[in-house]
């Protein structure tokens, strides 16, 4: 203590030296609708890049011809374990990420200097079944972050300073946040998680200057509702789940945000007999008044938790000769669908099996409605197999769309399974897990028809063709976000080697691989600095990918692997 | 501010937790309990719902809307674990104003004790904190073939018979063990938790 007078004045000196330009805060651009729809190449405003979530980087600076030379600018270390699945998120030379916990750092983008950090505090006695966050939302001149216990939190971007709190729901109750919001059109929307915990999902936008709620859209409607009669009589409405735990598409154009929903819960389909609008879905929303103006529901009456949260990638392209304003996904069960986006509606265009699917029969030709092999159906009292299994053929990782090659990316598991026991009859108690399966039946659920076939596919589809451009298998499987750019790259990490790396665009060959000091399940971005292109990622296992690897370390006990925790943020640039 | 839960951590049984073993920490842990309660004293009632089990509670199943104490008969060989929460017999109130005061109950066979459980058992039902170390999720799974304890979220697993040892999974601590007895054939708290719960940072 005695030791501050001396640590003070040394500080003020310091101060006083330094010439004051150094010393002011680098300008902050402010962040506008117009900004995020066109966003300039050198920023990484939102969680996709732009809001067609594309996680397409129109940079090119760094490119095939170069890559093998990418080096490490700097890192920071965050001091956190569990998922660091947030992409870092750029603007005028100001970086953010977010780490479980709901933190959010502030670094400066070129060189990872700390800017300040906020660190909200999460009651303790929370269960966090899913330890993560997925990122900010920029906007004005202000940074929003959705947390853990459900509060929308808008901060200074310049200072971290706290402008607002909302609280949005009520975690006792097993709702939880770990979205990037989407910010549009002056509102943050976000939605909660909570599907193994019966929650009733939604929507629901703030406004961006005052934190006051504008709307809020049930995704399980309610009585008088349109859908409401998909669900059985009584309150299972209220537990239906449809969470909405990654960030929706926008369409600047209609107003319209696009937004996948979650499985309905509980899990055994027979205990909520119907279609349960609107889960396991995509829905069109209208960002100024919060009415659904269209949707599709790739798996009515879903029984396998093939959650749909990925929002679509829009994409105007060409199909059979016909241009169509495209809503791309690949879902959980393993189908790409291509769904055409209107003012008013969407309609179902196509789709096809991009993994092995063995439930999925046959899709309605007009609807894309699929019909379900009943012996590949789980439910009360019944066990059954299936492919895929509860993680799907994606999970929430996010696909890329890279304009120039024309090329949509996946990252995919193939002929990874599951097999639930027969479920049992559950009743709703609020914070609890409200699923219907014995809960070591679920942790036991993975199965691999062939243990020498591999899982992991990183596949490029030509989406106006329909064919497969090329693949890239793995023998594990595959847990990668992706970023695409115009340097003809994909980069992406999410296998348990911990390794991060860049493959060719047009034909998939791995162009540089890096050793990352964690598995890599954090969302890349690129941006530039100074006239120097980065790529951006945060390494950190955790979360489900730490979960898959538990599962096939429990079937597979002689290839086990344990991927060491912690999170880093990785930022390269070409070396000289 | 509102308060949040600090269990004191009791002496425990001699033949009981390993930190009985540590002079200096359990110095610490009881200055840590004493500034606890003083801070305390002015801002809550003696007894506030967020308060961890204390000795002589009896045990309610945490969904139980009347509240009848848990008996021997009630936690049953091979079954999964029951879910209470401490009740306070005086107050007639549960205890249930943290998660953090969660507690499960499984029977094992007595000789499958190990020497440190074996005193905090009654009759073979040994007691744990049910709020798990690694993430806070109640540990309330029962993995028949392993004889363990499971966490549902990140698959955790405890060995109950051997101080809930952690067997699988991220945990990185036992879960808490909290000595029960048989009274007029009802459980009843018989000693603090042996270590605080809580998850991992």
């Amino acid at each position: 203590m005695n030791r501050t007078p001396t640590f003070l004045a040394a500080a003020i000196a310091l101060a006083l030296a330094t010439p004051a330009d150094a010393s002011e805060p680098r300008p902050y651009p402010a962040v506008t609708d117009a900004r995020l729809a066109q966003p300039e190449p050198a920023n990484w405003l939102s969680y996709r890049g732009n809001f067609s979530a594309w996680g397409y980087s129109p940079l090119a600076k760094i490119n095939e011809r170069n890559v093998g030379k990418l080096t490490l600018a700097w890192a920071y270390q965050t001091g956190l374990v569990e998922g660091h699945q947030s992409p870092p998120i750029v603007n005028g030379g100001y970086m953010y990420v977010t780490t479980p916990g709901s933190q959010v750092i502030a670094l400066d983008a070129g060189t990872g200097q700390e800017i300040w950090r906020y660190k909200p505090q999460i009651p303790a006695d929370q269960l966090q079944l899913h330890p993560t966050n997925r990122g900010v939302a920029l906007y004005g001149n202000r940074v929003y972050i959705a947390t853990v216990d459900c509060r929308l939190i808008a901060l200074d971007a310049r200072t971290g300073k706290v402008a607002w709190t909302t609280k949005v729901d009520e975690w006792k109750n097993g709702y939880y946040m770990t979205l990037a919001p989407l910010a549009a059109k002056g509102k943050i929307m976000v939605g909660p998680s909570g599907g193994e915990t019966g929650v009733r999902g939604y929507v629901a936008a703030f406004d961006a200057e005052t934190g006051k709620e504008a709307w809020r859209t049930y995704t399980v409607p309610g009585p008088g509702e349109p859908g409401h009669d998909t669900w059985p009589a009584g309150d299972s409405y209220k537990t239906g789940g449809g969470s909405v735990w990654i960030t929706g598409s926008y369409d600047p154009q209609t107003g319209l945000a696009y937004w996948g929903t979650g499985n309905p819960a509980p899990w055994p389909a027979d205990q909520r007999k119907g279609d349960n609008l609107y889960t396991s879905s995509m829905i069109a929303i209208d960002v100024e008044t919060g009415q659904i103006k269209g949707h599709h529901q790739y798996q009515p009456n879903d029984a396998w938790d093939w959650d749909e949260v990925s929002a679509p990638v829009l994409i105007d392209t060409t199909i059979k000769g016909r241009p169509v304003k495209a809503a791309v996904h690949a879902g959980r069960s393993g189908y790409l669908w291509v769904l055409e986006r209107t003012a008013d509606k969407v309609n179902y265009v196509q789709a096809w099996p991009y993994v092995n699917n063995n439930v999925i029969t046959g899709l309605d030709p007009k609807t894309g409605r699929p019909a379900y092999d009943a012996s590949k159906t789980p439910g009360t009292g019944k066990g059954a197999a299936f492919c895929p299994g509860l993680w799907g053929g994606k999970d929430w990782p996010p696909e890329a769309y890279n304009p120039n090659t024309g090329l949509f990316y996946i990252p995919a598991n193939n002929n990874m399974c599951g097999m639930l026991p027969a479920g049992e009859n559950v009743k709703y108690k609020p914070g609890d897990l409200f699923i219907g399966y014995p809960l070591d039946g679920v942790l036991g659920s993975v199965r691999v028809p062939d243990p020498n076939q591999t899982v992991g596919e990183l596949q490029a589809w030509d989406l106006k063709t329909g064919k497969l451009a090329w693949a890239h298998k793995f023998k594990t499987f595959l847990w990668a976000p992706l970023l695409t750019t115009a340097g003809n790259l994909v980069f992406a990490g999410g296998t348990n080697d911990r390794m991060f790396r860049a493959y060719n665009a047009t034909n998939g060959k791995v162009l540089w691989e890096f050793p990352a000091p964690s598995g890599v399940v954090g969302v890349p971005s690129s941006f530039e600095v100074d006239g120097e292109q980065y790529i951006a990622v945060q390494s950190g296992w955790g979360v489900d990918a730490e979960r898959v690897q538990g599962a096939f370390n429990a079937i597979l006990p002689e290839r086990k692997v344990v991927v060491p925790q912690g999170g880093t943020v990785l930022v390269f640039k070409v070396g000289k | 501010m509102k308060h949040i839960a600090i269990h004191p951590v009791e002496r425990a049984p001699a033949a009981g937790c390993g930190c009985g073993a540590d002079p200096q920490r359990r110095k610490a842990l009881k200055a840590a309990a004493g500034m606890a309660l003083l801070a305390g004293a002015g801002l809550r009632p003696a007894q506030a719902a967020e308060d961890g089990p204390r000795t002589g509670d009896w045990l309610v199943l945490a969904d139980d809307e009347a509240k009848k104490p848990i008996g021997a008969a009630d936690v049953k060989l091979g079954e999964k674990p029951l879910i209470a929460y401490p009740f306070d017999p005086a107050a007639k109130a549960v205890r249930d104003g943290s998660r953090m005061n969660r507690i499960l109950l499984v029977r094992l066979d007595p000789g499958s004790l190990d020497g440190a459980t074996q005193p905090r058992a009654a009759e073979g039902v040994v007691a744990y904190s049910a709020f798990c170390t690694h993430m806070g999720c109640d540990v309330n799974a029962w993995v028949a073939a392993e004889k363990v304890l499971l966490c549902f979220c990140h698959f955790s697993k405890f060995d109950p018979s051997q101080e809930a040892a952690v067997t699988g999974g991220p945990a990185p601590r036992p879960l808490p063990a909290l000595p029960i007895k048989l009274e007029d054939g009802k459980f009843v708290v018989a000693g603090a938790f042996s270590a605080p719960p809580g998850k991992a940072a």
